[in-house]
């Protein structure tokens, strides 16, 4: 067990390394920085101008050199003006070169500067992950329990049209793009043109206080796409249980219907769904951009979506470190608990 | 000239038919479902005179139920669709109006429909598809949005106006509203489905954007296709350090969230510095590698006809491969003029790489999973004691045993590239602002979607019946293949 975690996490870690360098590959583009460099100093700027600022910043070095430094494993940039003043990556304004720290990339913390919200980016991303775990919580706590439920009942007998039914649902939802479900559900429930005027089409209000009419919406369209998957991966667990030796023991036992499902067959179909929940959270980060760009919610996804339309680079450093370890440490632990849950290969 | 309305003169019948027949519908399933906890199962009866009888119960007759229902909202759904077909333009309302501008895409459907069912036992596993009523269904809808697409744009049918012109005073008009001007009732004297905020018609932006659709996303799964089995096969076969590389490039993309690689890779700068170019150029070079390991390992014993056939092959793709690589203002212009058949717009390029891109992965792992098991079977081994080399037993022997799950996630992947299509428009990234694709124009429309929603919901509903159809033709496909 031990030493499979432990290669687990190297590959984990390695993954993580090689992700956020392609990142950092891609946002550092040249044309990239030319346009940092012309929102810094004005549009009209020569293409000398453009170089000279960019050398000052040390956007001029090597890549792997700049991913050291962003890293915090390379020594943060210095550049000696002509004057004698010594600017740097580390050195803030109001600091003198000597007392800055000689590493500043993220493992030190220092995530950097969001150009565009004109605030630290972990400031910016811890606040967009708060509003987005609010809105993901509510998402489980409803795709979960929905899922499982749909699952085991269309499972439990199978081939029956109560399975049909709930099978063509599930289909049905998996090919909704939250984007499709976004747009029909506030023309149906929030459009002050056509619709019942129930619910809010925006979300925006939920930011301070959620409530039945303005988080209703998103959290229901996020969950309807997942849930068809999750559903038919339950059913697809609970029709093979169903057909196991011990089910059918059971029922010439004369075990009521109810009880075999209940007691001797859930458990061991609720193992798989088990995984594939987990791996369902990068599909959800999908969601959450869509949805949180839609009702105008300003989450972790909305901020993606700022940062990389303004090419704001620190800020979509961030946010792509921060979205990249999600889906490896859900990867994870859906590893682990795969390995946890499943009797026959814990005790081996 | 007056606005149409929705359903027209015959809406006085059946608009109530279908009212009462859904609900009931609903209500019907809604029992049946919550009744499959409570009521005892079907058994059979077996009757003094040898016969057997359903013993359904309560159960049974709420199943019985939901079949007639079922049938009768079908019926209902029929009336519209001939009544708008037979009746003149006008009568039979908006409804009426969009089923006669479909009127070629209905007999298609049915020609196609009576063909295939007549002679469904010669056909295969497409045959077997008629078997099903799911798959059928999704056969359905998916031809359905084929033919639109081909009769609207390869002869410019259906469509009642230009997808781009723009007819002032229209601007987010409710659907059916007259063109001004427009004096005989005749296809093109009403938006049917209202105007968009450009004053353009949304009906017609639809039928065009079924087109873009059609095009781009089954060819991105071919290529993505391509790549996923050159790659895949070899790994799963001969596994080693081959496979664990491999393995570690595929479940880096999968690792990487998919809407940041958009963000990242569908970007002008992007295409300015040249990386989707080279991305294409690696990329599209997998169905060349592909046709000629498969055409040599066949035929590597007749050298003569091998160098013929390989030569025709390669040389007609290759030209293909680089006019499509090759372009004019990006880091790939080589080729002289003469020789470069067709250009693709960058912004198309971009967002049919990064499609490929993102879906190859998956693929590969599929097919590397079949592979590893399709290697273990007796006739691998008979191939293999036979003298065979590697590349013949993974592509005429492996391949084609592992048709059957490749068909099915072929059919999902396409719905899966039409989401993805639809969700780079949605963002605006890749394809023009003025692009009538379906993503594109769910853009354009989410600003005043509480106030005017039919700008956007018309092609959310079009997506949706497509991919819907896709997936439903993937099941049908899944449980015909299973009977065998």
């Amino acid at each position: 067990m031990l030493r499979f975690l432990a290669s687990r996490i190297l590959t984990m870690i390695l993954t993580a390394l090689c992700l956020t360098f392609i990142v950092f590959f891609l946002t550092n583009l040249s044309p990239n920085l030319e346009k940092v460099a012309k929102s810094e100093l004005g549009a009209r700027i020569t293409d000398a101008e453009v170089e000279s600022w960019l050398g000052r910043n040390g956007y001029l070095e090597p890549t792997l050199i700049r991913y050291g430094e962003w890293l915090g494993v390379v020594p943060g940039f210095t550049h000696t003006a002509a004057d004698g003043r010594v600017t740097g990556r580390c050195i803030d304004p109001d600091m003198g070169p000597d007392d800055a720290p000689r590493f500043c990339g993220i493992i030190q913390g220092d995530w950097g500067f969001s150009t565009v919200f004109r605030r630290d980016v972990s400031e910016i991303v811890a606040r967009g992950l708060g509003l987005t775990g609010k809105l993901m919580f509510w998402v489980m706590l409803v795709m979960v329990p929905g899922a499982l439920i749909i699952g085991v009942l269309a499972g439990m007998r199978e081939g029956s049209r109560t399975d049909r039914t709930l099978s063509t649902l599930s289909i049905v939802t998996t090919a909704t793009p939250e984007y499709v479900s976004g747009v029909v559900f506030i023309t149906v429930f929030a459009s002050s043109a056509v619709g019942l005027k129930w619910l809010n089409g925006s979300a925006t209000s939920a930011m301070d206080d959620i409530t039945i009419a303005n988080f209703t919406l998103p959290v229901l369209t996020i969950a309807l796409y997942g849930m068809g998957y999750i559903a038919r991966m339950t059913r697809a667990s609970m029709t093979e249980v169903m057909t196991a030796q011990y089910i059918r023991t059971a029922r010439l036992k004369g075990v009521s219907f109810r009880n075999i499902v209940l007691k001797h067959a859930l458990r061991n179909a609720l193992i798989a769904p088990f995984t594939v929940i987990m791996l369902q959270f990068p599909w959800l980060l999908n969601g959450v951009v869509i949805v949180e760009t839609l009702f105008n919610y300003k989450g972790f996804g909305w901020t993606l979506v700022e940062a990389a339309g303004n090419n704001d680079i620190e800020l979509l450093l961030g946010v792509s470190v921060v979205s990249v370890l999600v889906v490896l440490i859900t990867q994870l632990i859906s590893d682990i608990g795969y390995v946890y849950l499943n009797p026959r290969i814990r005790i081996s | 000239m007056d606005p149409l309305s929705w359903t027209g003169a015959v809406g006085a019948i059946l608009n109530p038919a279908l009212l009462v027949v859904s609900g009931l519908f609903i209500v019907a399933i809604i029992l049946m479902i919550v009744l499959s906890f409570f009521a005892p199962p079907v058994t059979l009866q077996s009757n003094a005179d040898g016969t057997v009888m359903a013993q359904g119960g309560i159960f049974g007759l709420v199943e019985t139920a939901v079949r007639g229902l079922l049938f009768a909202l079908l019926a209902v759904i029929v009336a519209y669709v001939v009544s708008g077909i037979v009746l003149p333009y006008g009568d039979a309302g908006i409804i009426g109006a969009v089923n006669k501008q479909f009127t070629p895409v209905w007999i298609s459907l049915v020609v196609t429909f009576v063909v295939s069912i007549i002679y469904k036992r010669k056909l295969g596993i497409y045959g077997k598809l008629f078997d099903n009523i799911i798959g059928m269904v999704g056969f359905g809808l998916v031809m359905f949005w084929v033919f639109t697409a081909i009769y609207a744009g390869v002869f410019d049918m259906i469509a009642t106006h230009d997808p781009l012109s723009q007819v002032s005073g229209l601007k987010n008009k409710v659907p059916g509203v007259p063109v001004p001007g427009a004096d005989v009732m005749a296809p093109g004297s009403h938006y049917l489905l209202g105007g968009d905020n450009l004053a353009r018609d949304v009906f017609s932006r639809m039928i065009h954007g079924s087109w873009i659709v059609v095009q781009i996303a089954p060819l991105a799964t071919v290529f993505a296709f391509m790549v996923g089995i050159t790659l895949g096969l070899p790994a799963g076969y001969f596994g080693g350090k081959f496979d664990t590389g491999l393995s570690f490039l595929a479940n880096l993309v999968l690792a990487f969230p998919v809407i940041l690689l958009f963000y990242l890779l569908v970007t002008p700068e992007m295409v300015e510095t040249g990386i989707p170019s080279y991305m294409a150029a690696v990329l599209f070079i997998f169905p060349l590698i592909f046709a000629l390991v498969l055409l040599n390992s066949r035929y590597h014993t007749q050298p003569a006809l091998r160098t013929i056939i390989l030569a025709i092959v390669l040389g007609v793709l290759g030209v293909l491969y680089l006019s499509l690589v090759n372009q004019a203002g990006t880091v790939l212009h080589f080729l002289p003029g003469w020789l470069d058949l067709f250009d693709v717009p960058g912004g198309i390029l971009v967002v049919f790489v990064s499609v490929v891109f993102v879906n190859s992965p998956t693929i590969y792992r599929i097919v590397r999973g079949l592979a590893m098991d399709i290697k273990t079977r007796d006739y691998v081994a008979a191939a293999q004691t036979r003298g065979e080399g590697p590349w013949y037993i993974m592509l005429w022997e492996i391949l084609p045993n592992a048709r059957g799950p490749l068909i099915v996630d072929f059919c999902l992947r396409i719905g899966y590239a039409t989401i993805l299509l639809g969700t780079l428009g949605f963002f605006g990234l890749g394809l023009p602002p003025e692009s009538p694709d379906w993503g594109s124009t769910i853009n354009a429309g989410r600003g005043l979607l509480s106030i005017y929603p039919h700008p956007a919901l018309v092609p959310a509903i079009a997506l949706l019946s497509m991919v819907l159809g896709l997936n439903l033709l993937a099941d049908g496909l899944r449980e015909e293949s299973l009977k065998d």
